[in-house]
């Protein structure tokens, strides 16, 4: 029985959402509070790994991924905020290591295209609609309905 | 009324030509954030030494910085065109990235060396403050100490002279390094 539930929890810890968890990186580092812990977790979410692009530096395994995670856990020992450690990164790696860019001349673009995007598909919505109801509008005129008043009148042949 | 037609035309042309842009971006070499900037501070060991070197070692100017280790083939590929900048009077400072220290002294008894001198980084310390994220890099230091100029992968004549020469006039050598050249372009870059 111990052997059937011991069986059934390797099977739920390896279900598919669980891989992401379990597939990650392993390390212990020994915090000296929670807090810290969960801005090490966020901080390693939002940095990203220079090496193998797409990963963030919590989920890569690469080396350069590992010594940012020790000197990410270090700054945040040392008692650094969360501004001084992305300063300390952007500094050495540039912009590239945010996920979420600071805006300036290269990225304002990125950060305006969401607002851009919107601006255009609401003005296309606004033309197309506008001539729709412009089209019904002048669909019968007063003189169109006088000469359906006259076509109706008209004898049948 | 007219004009209309032509939109998806413009669209298309406007798609096509941010995407055929995007065809000759390398996406895995990124801007190098410490340009313009003085070479980090660093306390070290020297790798044949063992005395313990600062920045200020890093002397004749302007002069290459090499990361490298002897984990990584690339640099094996480029060692051979290392060797010969430094016979034209080149420079060469290595930074022995994350390296094991008698490996790499075997490294260069074997292969030639072509450093003036090696910084060791075991830890890779000096490397994250100069914002290296594998190896081969090479750097240049201008006159001032500052860094002009970074090249992530294989260091070939190529490249040498395409993008190195406003800090070193050397004439084109003969054809045999060039075959070396397209042999060391595919070559991969190892982490």
């Amino acid at each position: 029985m111990v052997a059937v539930r011991a069986v059934i929890l390797v099977l739920l810890y390896c279900s598919p959402w669980a891989v992401c968890n379990t597939w990650a990186v392993v390390e212990t580092y020994d915090f000296s509070s929670p807090d810290l812990e969960r801005r090490y977790h966020a901080l390693s979410q939002e940095l990203r790994c220079p090496k193998c692009q797409n990963q963030n530096i919590a989920d890569s395994n690469a080396p350069i991924a590992r010594d940012l995670r020790v000197v990410l856990f270090e700054q945040l020992e040392a008692g650094a905020s969360d501004d001084e450690i992305l300063a300390f990164m952007v500094a050495r790696y540039g912009e590239f290591v945010r996920y979420r860019p600071g805006m300036d001349r290269n990225t304002v673009l990125l950060w305006a295209a969401p607002g851009l995007l919107l601006a255009l598909g609401a003005l296309g919505l606004f033309i197309h609609f506008r001539q729709r109801s412009a089209e019904v509008s002048t669909a019968l005129t007063d003189s169109d309905k006088a000469e359906i008043e006259r076509l109706l009148r008209e004898p049948r042949v | 009324m007219q004009a209309k037609k032509f939109i998806p035309l413009v669209a298309f042309v406007i798609l096509a030509g941010l995407l055929f842009r995007g065809l000759s971006i390398d996406p895995t070499e990124l801007p190098a954030a410490r340009l313009g900037q003085f070479f980090p501070e660093f306390s070290q060991p020297e790798l044949s030494t063992g005395r313990s070197i600062s920045v200020e070692a890093l002397a004749l100017r302007p002069a290459l910085v090499n990361v490298w280790a002897t984990w990584c083939y690339s640099c094996r590929v480029e060692h051979p065109y290392l060797i010969a900048l430094a016979q034209q009077g080149v420079p060469i400072y290595g930074l022995n990235y994350k390296d094991d220290s008698a490996k790499a002294r075997e490294w260069l008894s074997q292969l030639g060396d072509p450093y003036q001198l090696n910084i060791v980084d075991v830890e890779g310390s000096v490397g994250l403050d100069l914002g290296v994220y594998g190896a081969p890099e090479t750097y240049v230091l201008d006159a001032d100490g500052v860094i002009a100029h970074r090249h992530v992968g294989v260091l070939n004549e190529e490249v040498f002279l395409r993008d190195f020469s406003p800090w070193f006039s050397l004439a084109a050598s003969s054809g045999e390094a060039r075959g070396g050249a397209e042999l060391t372009e595919s070559g991969a870059r190892v982490e």
